[in-house]
């Protein structure tokens, strides 16, 4: 039987994190994907890099300038975010915002039209003005999962891909071993970090977990000449100016989903194509004339709450499973280093993660899904 | 925060699709000779029948090698979308005699995206075929889908590649035959097997000087009967040779220089070497496919609402392998070009790039990452088209793809050691053709879309800065930014 100090389950954008976080302390890990790293909703999702609202804000806003560097391979990291309103109510909505990130103390600054335009040149003269976040960024998913990954193996860990896991080893209260499709892997320590396969994987430790899978969509443009600030949001939309100046957008409704047990079987775009292309549109009139050349779907979950759970558990007391409930890629230099101080620590060492905890679903009611209608359409 | 959950996800994308603009029993996708055959024969068993053909593409478009490889030697004639229009007319006679069937024909109508519901997706109101013209998109219901998509051109990559006067024979043969719009004068077939014989007898006809075929195969491949055309009309065919590079000016195209180090004066270099089924539109869907050599590549496997017809099911079969012609070639040019050899015009990757699975070089390329390489990767599994796409954008541009994709999977064959089939055909995303934003765009989205409206899901507890958690600025979020839900 092969092994590691510590075993993850889930090479997503959190488990690779998580992975490369204990590498860097010399702990020896191997990263369990059921297909290839980032293939799921951590390199298909928006690349933004700004979530203030989370208790691992400040470590996301710490780490991001640094990563390139420190994982050795480029992430495209990009600073700042202008968030443009394009009605009366989003503007109505935006500086609301504004005024909150001033409360927090966190550097924002109004923007009229004009200096709307200054900063994103694509940007309508119809606009009602925009936030300007002095925080935060994007970055791309793709090569950052990629960069993870390789970091990590340069610090002698492994990624086993193509290699779903079927159960859990247990004894004395503790996992002892993955089993997986190609083998079982012998453990001191366990990060589940499968995302939406993480109920079922639990499931088989008798922890119920609670989240719900959703699917979600995005278009990408052709290269449109590059912005002086690329990351711009508004309008209800969300995403990016690439480094190579396309347009990657995502928004709007989402689709509840069972969770297929070997993983989704499609990833199905449909013609909410259409409707992301019409607010883009709007969004950037001078980029109308762009083609879009792709679209696509992803499939993230949702604790009950929407918040994520990062937690150690009690029983088995070497199990750390985290869900980043639908936004993990932003604040994944962050996840990575709480879950690396709750695997070898016992707790993190530079937030408080007690509005994480799993414990807060206790009791919840079997029927939570139904409650919040997030039900796969029958 | 206390949310009153109602049942309801405002959110969910449930019940926002709008319902298609029109339904038909049979939509066919593609008017040449098959795809007109199959939307005449379904009118004639009484089915309500829409045929749309994407030609005549903008001239902007065709400039991009879409939907086949142009190579810049269009005339401006091409440029006339009412010229062009005729000249369909006058070129597909069978055109008529489906209108006169009670086929409605819709031309400069590109199928972009074909949609259903299955794994992953159940909110569709119906089974739809997106469409688009100059003006708008829109969505159009069908019992039935025909793909009758042809086949687009196999490019290959060689130095000199990336200039105008490479194109494909497909491409060759449109302009030369339905629009009369060719801009070239000498032309210099890569491949000696039936379309490049076919190719070059066409040139032949039409007036073209045919500089000849080159061959890396030690024998012309194609039917004795055409090589024997072919021979006769005095068009040498050079076997045993591949080309080194084509040179050029600001026109593009001057000279193609062989493997020999013979220097051949062209103005057009025509890469016959294949036809690839046109399987965009089926593999988009999710659709079932399989490889078949004999019959040119991946084609549809066929099922009880897609069904495909002419090329697009599959070349004609001759029990020629297709794939093992193509991976010579691949293999014979690649041995004699440099690494920086372009693979991807779109995104300028190199060969190097790409089998180092190098970042675009805007992107630093700091010691750990110029250790990586398609070996490297391997060491992880096996290789996969998308995953390498990700990494170098080898495929990510504007043409889709459509001049590399086949390219990059022979390359990774080849470098993997791998057959051919084993590499996992690169994805093929909705819009398969390019199209402008505010021609995607749905302009008439009924309002239960809006209102559905969230940039992400809708959920108020996920957004509330913890620092705000148990005091009043948890309700003022809620209300200000999800207003009139969960109260």
């Amino acid at each position: 039987m092969s092994g590691a100090d510590v075993v993850i389950v889930g090479g997503g954008v959190t488990g690779l994190s998580a992975g490369w976080w204990l590498a860097r302390s010399g702990v020896k890990v191997i990263v369990l994907d059921k297909f290839i790293v980032g293939w799921e909703a951590s390199g298909r999702n928006g690349g933004g890099a700004s979530h203030y609202a989370s208790p691992l804000f400040d470590e996301e806003q710490r780490m991001w300038p640094q990563m390139d560097e420190l994982l050795g391979y480029p992430t495209e990291h990009q600073k700042e975010r202008i968030i443009i309103a394009m009605t009366e109510r989003q503007w109505e909505q935006y500086r609301f915002v504004a005024e909150r990130h001033k409360r927090l103390n966190h550097p924002v600054e109004l923007l009229d039209t004009k200096q709307v335009l200054d900063a994103v040149p694509l940007a309508s003269e119809k606009c009602f003005g925009g936030v300007h976040y002095k925080f935060g960024g994007h970055a791309n998913p793709h090569r950052t999962v990629q960069a993870y990954a390789w970091a990590l193996q340069d610090l002698g860990g492994t990624i086993v891909q193509h290699c779903p896991v079927t159960g859990f080893e247990t004894a004395g209260g503790k996992v002892t071993a993955v089993n997986t499709a190609k083998g079982t892997y012998g453990c001191d320590a366990v990060v589940v970090a499968a995302g939406p396969q993480i109920p079922l994987l639990m499931a088989q430790l008798g922890v119920d977990v609670p989240l719900a899978a959703a699917r979600a969509e995005m278009i990408i443009t052709e290269p449109a000449p590059m912005m002086p600030l690329t990351g711009v949001d508004g309008h209800k939309l969300y995403g990016r100016q690439t480094m190579r100046g396309n347009l990657a957008y995502g928004g709007g409704p989402h689709e509840w989903l069972d969770t297929e047990a070997d993983g989704p079987s499609a990833r199905p775009a449909t013609p909410l194509a259409r409707n992301l292309a019409k607010r883009l549109a709007e969004l950037f009139p001078k980029a109308a004339h762009l083609n879009v050349i792709r679209s696509w779907a992803g499939i993230i979950e949702n604790s009950p709450d929407g918040r994520p759970i990062i937690d150690r558990l009690s029983s088995p007391d070497n199990v750390v499973v985290a869900s980043m409930s639908s936004v993990g890629f932003g604040l994944s230099p962050a996840s990575g280093h709480a879950i690396r101080d709750l695997v070898i620590d016992g707790a993190c060492s530079f937030a408080d993660l007690d509005l994480f905890k799993l414990s807060r679903f206790d009791g919840i009611a079997p029927d939570w899904r139904e409650q919040r209608g997030w039900m796969p359409i029958a | 925060m206390e949310l009153n959950f109602a049942g309801t996800d405002l959110c969910a994308v449930n019940g926002t699709h709008p319902p298609p603009e029109a339904r038909y029993g049979v939509v066919v996708v593609g008017a040449g000779p098959s795809g007109t055959a199959a939307a005449i024969e379904a009118a004639k068993a009484g089915a309500a029948v829409l045929l749309v053909d994407e030609n005549p593409v903008s001239g902007a478009l065709m400039g991009n090698d879409v939907p086949l490889y142009f190579g810049g030697r269009m005339t401006a004639a091409t440029q006339n979308s009412e010229r062009m229009l005729e000249a369909i007319f006058m070129s597909a006679p069978a055109l008529e005699a489906a209108m006169e069937a009670g086929v409605e024909v819709l031309l400069g109508t590109t199928a972009w995206g074909v949609y259903r519901n299955g794994p992953g997706a159940k909110s569709l109101p119906d089974q739809v075929v997106g469409l688009a013209d100059g003006e708008r998109s829109w969505l159009v219901g069908f019992d039935r889908i025909v793909l009758a998509t042809g086949a687009r051109d196999l490019a290959l990559a060689f130095p000199g590649w990336n200039q105008p006067g490479v194109m494909g024979a497909a491409a060759l043969r449109m302009l030369l035959t339905r629009y009369d719009a060719f801009a070239g004068r000498r032309v210099l077939v890569l491949g000696s097997h039936d379309l490049a014989l076919e190719t070059a007898l066409l040139a032949r006809e039409r007036g073209l000087d045919v500089a000849g075929l080159v061959e890396v195969r030690e024998a012309p491949q194609g039917s004795a009967d055409l090589v024997a055309q072919v021979t006769a009309a005095g068009i040498a065919i050079r076997c045993g040779q591949a080309i080194a590079s084509a040179t050029g000016g600001i026109d593009g195209v001057e000279a193609a220089v062989l493997t020999s180090g013979e220097v051949v004066a062209c103005d057009t270099i025509c890469v016959a070497v294949g036809l690839v089924p046109s399987i965009e539109l089926v593999d988009a869907m999710h659709g079932p496919r399989a490889l078949n050599p004999a019959r040119g590549g991946y084609i549809p496997a066929g099922e009880a609402t897609v069904s495909a017809v002419g090329s697009c099911a599959g070349l004609a079969d001759t029990a020629f392998d297709h794939i093992a012609y193509r991976m010579e070639w691949m293999r014979a040019l690649s041995a004699v070009s440099a690494d920086d050899t372009i693979i991807c015009q779109c995104e300028e990757v190199t060969r190097a790039d790409l089998l180092g699975v190098q970042p675009p070089n805007y992107l630093a390329r700091p010691p750990a990452m110029c250790a990586r390489s398609l070996d490297t990767l391997l060491e992880d599994g096996p290789a996969n088209p998308d995953q390498i796409k990700r990494l170098t954008r080898a495929g990510m541009g504007a043409c889709q793809g459509r001049r590399c994709r086949d390219q990059v999977a022979m390359l990774l064959a080849i470098e993997a050691d791998q057959p051919f089939g084993t590499i996992p055909l690169a994805t093929h995303r909705a819009p398969v053709r390019p199209l402008p934003l505010k021609i995607l765009a749905d302009w008439n989205e009924p309002a239960r879309m809006d209102e559905a409206w969230d940039v992400w899901f809708g959920i108020p507890t996920a957004w509330v800065p913890h620092e705000d958690i148990g005091t009043p600025h948890e309700d003022e979020h809620r209300q200000m930014l999800y207003t009139g839900m969960y109260e």
